[in-house]
C-alpha cells in the first residue's frame, strides 16, 4: 500500500516538474524580439559598439543575461548561417553541439563551417568579466557571490563604486561583505581616498597591500603617511601569519617523524632489537594503500579507512616472520641483528622492485582529505597534513594505553627490565617478544598509511626515513615514548625553521650535525631513563 | 701462544713472526706476480692472458680489501661497528680526486688554467680556499691521510669522552656519512656536487689511461695492503692492541682497572680511518672518478658484510671477505642485476646467523675437526695426526 502510495507521489512530482519546464519554455517563445535585439546588437563590427551593446544586456534584467556573456567571453557565443544566435556546449572535435541562445534548446551537432562567432577583443575581455562578476553580485547563489566579489578585487572603478556601497549594506553573508568592502577599499585608496586605507590596515591579501604600497609613494603625504603605516602593520600581522605556517608545517613534518620513529621506540627503544628493516615495514604499509584502493577502484577514501587495519596486519605479519626467522637467533648481539635486518630490508625493497614496480605508485588522496582550511588571506592550511598529525597523536596515544594500561604492556616492561625474573612469575618472555615486535612493525605500518598521503609511494621511501626515525629515538631518549613524541615534534620544526633561510638539504645536515652533538652530550637523549631500566 | 714467542721483538716487525701473517703475505705476493706476469709475459688472445680491464679490476678489490682490513680493525679488536667508514675512504678518495682534477691543467672543456671545469660552469672566479695546494703532490698525499684522520678524530674525541659505544655509535657514524653524502651532493660545497669529480688524465704524469700505468696502480695498491696489514696486525698484537681487545670485551672492566680507554679507541679510530682515506686513495685513479655516492650509508654497511663474511677480528679474513663479495657483486651485475640486492641481503641474513666467525672461521672450525677427528682415530696414521 505504502509503495503505491509513494509511486504516486514520485508519478505527481515528475509531471509537476514537466508543466513547469512547459511553462517556462513558453514564457520565452522563439521569436523573443526584445532579447533578439539584444544578441544582434553584438553583432557589429566596431568594438566600442559591441561595448555599449554588453552593457545593453547587463541592465537588460533578462535572467539569461549571465549565460550569454559568459558565452560570449568563452568564444562560445555564435551565429549560424541561417542568422539565429546558438551557445556552443562543446568546442572540442570537429562538430560542436550547439544549444539556441534564447530559448537554451538544443540543436544537435553542428560543423563549425555553419558557425561564425562574434569576436571579443581584450578590452571587452575584461568589460565583460567585471560584467558577469556584477551580475553573480546578485545571484542567489553564496558561492557565485564569493567567488565574483572575490575577482572584483582591485577590478573595482568608479561606476561600479556606487552601486557596491549599496550592495555592501544589503549583503548577507559576511564573507562576501568583508570581500566587498575590500574590493571597494581598494579603489578608494586607489582614486585617493583617506578612508580606504583606514579599512585596508588589517587585510592580507596581496591586492591591498599592492594598492597600499603604491599609495604609500604616491603624492598626498597625509594618505602616503597613513597607507605607510599601514603597511607597516600589515607586514607585522603577516610575519607572524608566516610564522605559524612554519609552526605548522613544522609540527607536519615532526608528526611523520613521530609515526615512523614510534614504532622503532618500541622495538629498539623498549625491547633493544635494532631493525633496519623498520623504514621497509613502513613501505609495506604505503604499498598495502595502495594495494587496497587497485582493489576498491572509485572509492579511495572507503580503501584508506580499510587500509588502517591492513596495512597494521600486513606489516606486524611481516615483523612477526622477521622475529622468528632472524632476531630470535641474534639474542643478545645487537650489531649482528642490525647487519641481519639490514639484510632484510635490501631483500623487500628489491622485491617490491621486482613484483610491482621500480616506479613510484600513486595513492589517491579522498576528497575529504584534500584542499585546505583557509584562516585567513596569507595563512590556508592543507587538509592532509592536518589529518596525517591528528593520526600521529591518535597512534602515540594508542600506544601509551597499550603499554600503560594493558597486560601486555605491563608485561613488556617486566620483560625488558629483568627477563629471567619474568620468566620465573609465569610470563610467557618469548610470546611476549614476539607480541611486542609485532605491535612495533604493525605501527610501521600505519606510518606507511599516513605516509602514502603525503609523500610518494615507491621502493625507497623506508630508506628515506630509517636514518631520521633512529635519529628521533636516540634524540628522545632510547625506551621513552613521550621522549620520541617531543623529539620528533621539535626535530621538525627546527628544520622547518632552519629551511628557509638555509635550504632543505643544509637544514637537513645541520639538524644531523646537532643530534650528533647532542649524543655526545647526553649520550642517552632527552628524556634518559632512570633507575633499573637504565642498566644494560 | 703467538705473542709470547714473539713479545721482545720490534713491534712492527714483530707479525713476520706469525704463520698467519707470512702466509697471507706470501699469498698476496704471488698472486700480484702471477697477474703482473700473466698481463706482460702471456701474449694477448692467449686464454691464460690477463686483459688490462681485469688488472683493473683486481685493483680495485684489493683497495676494497684494503677498506675492509680498516673496519676489521675497529670492530674486530676494539669492537665498534663503525657504519661511517665510507666517509673516511670517500674523504681520503676526494683528497686523491682533487690533486688529479688539478692536475688537468687547461685541458678541460673550458680551458682554464686553475679552475676545473664544474667550478667554470658554476661561474666562480677563484679557487676556494680549501682546494688550495692540492696541485702539489706531496700535499695531496698528505691530505689523503690527514684529512679522514682529523675527521676520525674530532669526531672520535667527542664520541669515545662521552662514552658513545655500542649501536648508538653505529647510528651516529652512520648518520655521520649520511650528513657528508648530502653536504657533498650539494654544489655548492665546491667538491663537483652530483657529478663528483671525474675526467682525470695523469697521476705524478703518468697517463691514467695508459695499462703501464694501471698495472702500477695496481701493484701500489697489493703493497698498500700489505703494509697496511702489517700495520694492522703489529698493533692487535702489542700490548696497546690487548688492551683493546680486552676494551671489547668488557669495556667497563678495563676502565676500572685503570686503562684510559677512549684513548686507546681514538687511537686505533683515527689509525683506522687513515687506512681506510689511503684505500680511497688508491680506489679513485683506478675507477676514474669520485662522487657523493661513495659516502651513501649503503656502502659503508657493505664493507661491514664484506668483514663479516671473510671473519671478523682475523684481518686477513677482511680481505677475502672483501675480494669475496665483490667478486661476485661483478658476476651478478653482469649477469643477472635485479638478483644482486638478493644475494646480497640474503649474505647479510645467512652469514650473521649461520656463519657469526665468517669464512675464516669456517677454515678454523674445519681445521680443528680435522685435528680433533685424528686424536678420536686410535688407528690414524702419523702423518694425519701431524696436521
Amino acid at each position: 500500500m505504502r509503495r503505491f502510495l509513494s509511486l504516486g507521489l514520485l508519478c505527481a512530482l515528475l509531471l509537476s516538474i514537466s508543466f513547469t519546464a512547459q511553462a517556462q519554455s513558453d514564457s520565452n517563445p522563439p521569436d523573443d524580439p526584445a532579447a533578439l535585439e539584444l544578441l544582434e546588437a553584438l553583432d557589429v563590427r566596431s568594438y566600442p559598439a559591441k561595448g555599449e551593446a554588453i552593457t545593453a544586456i547587463l541592465q537588460s534584467d533578462d535572467e539569461r543575461a549571465r549565460d550569454w556573456l559568459q558565452a560570449l567571453l568563452d568564444g562560445r557565443l555564435q551565429r549560424t548561417d541561417d542568422g539565429r544566435f546558438v551557445v556552443v556546449l562543446d568546442n572540442r572535435g570537429r562538430d560542436w553541439p550547439v544549444a539556441d541562445a534564447l530559448t537554451n534548446e538544443p540543436l544537435g551537432d553542428m560543423s563549425r563551417r555553419e558557425l561564425d562567432r562574434i569576436g571579443i577583443n581584450n578590452a571587452l575581455r575584461n568589460q565583460l568579466r567585471s560584467a558577469i562578476a556584477v551580475v553573480d553580485l546578485y545571484s542567489p547563489d553564496v558561492e557565485r557571490r564569493r567567488s565574483s566579489a572575490e575577482r572584483l578585487l582591485g577590478e573595482v572603478d568608479e561606476e561600479l563604486a556606487e552601486p557596491l556601497g549599496e550592495l555592501i549594506t544589503e549583503e548577507e553573508d559576511r564573507q562576501v561583505q568583508r570581500r566587498l568592502a575590500q574590493a571597494l577599499a581598494i579603489y578608494q585608496v586607489e582614486s585617493g581616498q583617506l578612508e580606504g586605507v583606514e579599512a585596508l590596515r588589517g587585510s592580507l591579501h596581496p591586492r591591498a597591500r599592492v594598492a597600499l604600497s603604491r599609495a604609500a609613494s604616491g603624492e598626498d603625504p597625509v594618505i602616503a603617511d597613513a597607507a605607510s603605516e599601514a603597511l607597516t602593520s600589515i607586514e607585522q600581522n603577516l610575519k607572524i601569519n608566516r610564522g605559524i605556517e612554519t609552526l605548522y608545517f613544522g609540527l607536519s613534518l615532526g608528526s611523520v617523524l613521530v609515526l615512523a620513529a614510534i614504532g622503532l621506540a618500541i622495538t629498539f627503544g623498549v625491547m633493544g632489537v635494532i631493525n633496519m628493516a623498520h623504514g621497509e615495514l613502513i613501505m609495506l604499509g604505503a604499498y598495502t594503500t595502495w594495494m587496497m584502493q587497485q582493489l576498491l577502484p572509485g572509492q579511495p577514501g572507503l580503501a584508506l579507512i580499510l587500509s588502517i587495519p591492513a596495512g597494521f596486519m600486513v606489516a606486524a605479519l611481516a615483523g612477526i616472520a622477521i622475529e622468528r626467522g632472524v632476531i630470535q637467533f641474534l639474542k643478545g648481539r645487537p650489531l649482528e641483528t642490525l647487519l641481519a635486518t639490514f639484510g632484510i630490508s635490501l631483500i623487500l625493497q628489491q622485491l617490491v622492485r621486482t613484483v610491482i614496480s621500480p616506479l613510484n605508485r600513486t595513492v589517491i588522496t579522498p576528497e575529504w582529505m584534500s584542499g585546505s582550511l583557509v584562516v585567513n588571506d596569507a595563512l590556508s592550511l592543507t587538509l592532509n597534513r592536518m589529518f596525517v598529525l591528528g593520526f600521529a597523536l591518535v597512534v602515540f596515544a594508542g600506544l601509551m594505553l597499550i603499554m600503560r594500561r594493558t597486560r601486555l604492556g605491563l608485561e613488556v616492561r617486566a620483560v625488558t627490565q629483568n627477563r629471567a625474573m619474568a620468566r620465573s612469575m609465569g610470563i610467557r618472555a618469548t610470546r611476549v617478544d614476539i607480541m611486542t615486535f609485532a605491535l612495533g612493525s604493525g605501527v610501521a605500518g600505519l606510518a606507511g598509511v599516513a605516509l602514502s598521503q603525503l609523500t610518494n609511494v615507491g621502493p625507497n621511501l623506508g630508506q628515506n626515513y630509517i636514518i631520521d626515525s633512529f635519529m628521533v629515538v636516540v634524540f628522545g631518549g632510547v625506551g621513552n615514548l613521550w621522549g620520541t613524541l617531543v623529539a620528533g615534534l621539535s626535530l621538525g620544526i627546527i628544520n622547518q625553521v632552519l629551511e628557509p633561510w638555509a635550504g632543505a638539504v643544509l637544514a637537513k645536515i645541520i639538524v644531523l650535525v646537532f643530534i650528533i652533538l647532542f649524543i655526545q652530550k647526553r649520550p642517552r637523549g632527552l628524556f634518559p631513563q632512570k633507575g633499573r631500566a637504565a642498566e644494560g | 701462544m703467538m705473542t709470547q714467542s714473539s713479545s721482545s721483538q720490534f713491534w712492527l716487525t714483530r707479525p713476520f713472526g706469525e704463520r698467519a701473517t707470512q702466509i697471507f703475505l706470501g699469498v698476496l705476493f704471488a698472486a700480484l706476480l702471477l697477474v703482473t706476469v700473466l698481463h706482460l709475459a702471456v701474449p694477448q688472445g692467449h686464454p691464460l692472458h690477463v686483459n688490462a680491464y681485469t688488472v683493473n679490476l683486481f685493483g680495485k678489490y684489493l683497495s676494497y680489501a684494503l677498506l675492509a682490513v680498516a673496519v676489521d680493525l675497529v670492530w674486530g679488536y676494539l669492537g665498534i661497528l663503525s657504519l661511517g667508514h665510507g666517509a673516511f675512504f670517500a674523504i681520503g678518495g676526494y683528497a686523491m680526486g682533487m690533486y688529479l682534477m688539478r692536475q688537468i691543467g687547461d685541458r678541460g672543456t673550458y680551458g682554464d688554467p686553475v679552475l676545473p671545469d664544474f667550478m667554470v660552469f658554476l661561474s666562480w672566479d677563484s679557487l676556494p680556499w680549501y682546494w688550495l695546494g692540492f696541485d702539489m703532490a706531496w700535499f695531496a698525499f698528505a691530505m689523503v691521510l690527514i684529512a679522514p684522520g682529523l675527521l676520525a678524530l674530532v669526531f672520535g674525541f667527542l664520541a669515545f669522552r662521552s662514552r658513545v659505544t655500542g649501536v648508538y655509535l653505529s647510528i651516529i657514524t652512520q648518520a655521520l656519512t649520511f650528513a657528508l653524502m648530502l653536504a657533498f651532493f650539494r654544489n655548492e660545497m665546491g667538491f663537483g656536487g652530483n657529478n663528483g669529480l671525474t675526467d682525470f688524465r695523469e697521476l705524478l704524469g703518468y697517463n691514467l689511461r695508459s695499462n703501464d700505468t694501471r698495472l702500477g696502480l695496481f701493484i701500489a695498491t697489493g703493497v698498500a695492503l700489505a703494509l697496511g696489514y702489517i700495520l694492522c696486525r703489529a698493533i692487535v698484537t702489542s700490548k696497546l692492541g690487548r688492551v683493546c681487545v680486552a676494551t671489547r670485551d668488557a669495556e667497563a672492566r678495563t676502565r676500572f682497572i685503570g686503562y684510559r680507554v677512549e684513548r686507546f679507541q681514538l687511537f686505533v679510530f683515527v689509525v683506522s680511518a687513515m687506512l681506510a682515506g689511503l684505500a680511497g686513495a688508491l680506489y679513485v685513479p683506478q675507477v676514474g672518478i669520485i662522487n657523493p655516492s661513495e659516502f651513501s650509508p649503503i656502502f659503508s654497511i657493505e664493507i661491514v658484510l664484506w668483514v663479516a663474511l671473510g671473519g671478523r677480528a682475523t684481518l686477513y679474513g677482511a680481505v677475502i671477505g672483501a675480494i669475496l663479495v665483490n667478486y661476485a657483486k661483478t658476476v651478478f651485475t653482469g649477469v643477472m642485476p635485479d638478483a644482486w640486492l638478493f644475494a646480497l641481503g640474503a649474505m647479510f641474513v645467512l652469514v650473521t646467523v649461520f656463519l657469526p666467525k665468517g669464512v675464516a672461521g669456517l677454515f678454523r672450525h674445519l681445521k680443528r675437526r680435522k685435528r680433533d677427528d685424528g686424536g678420536d682415530q686410535p688407528n690414524s696414521t702419523p702423518k694425519e695426526a701431524a696436521v
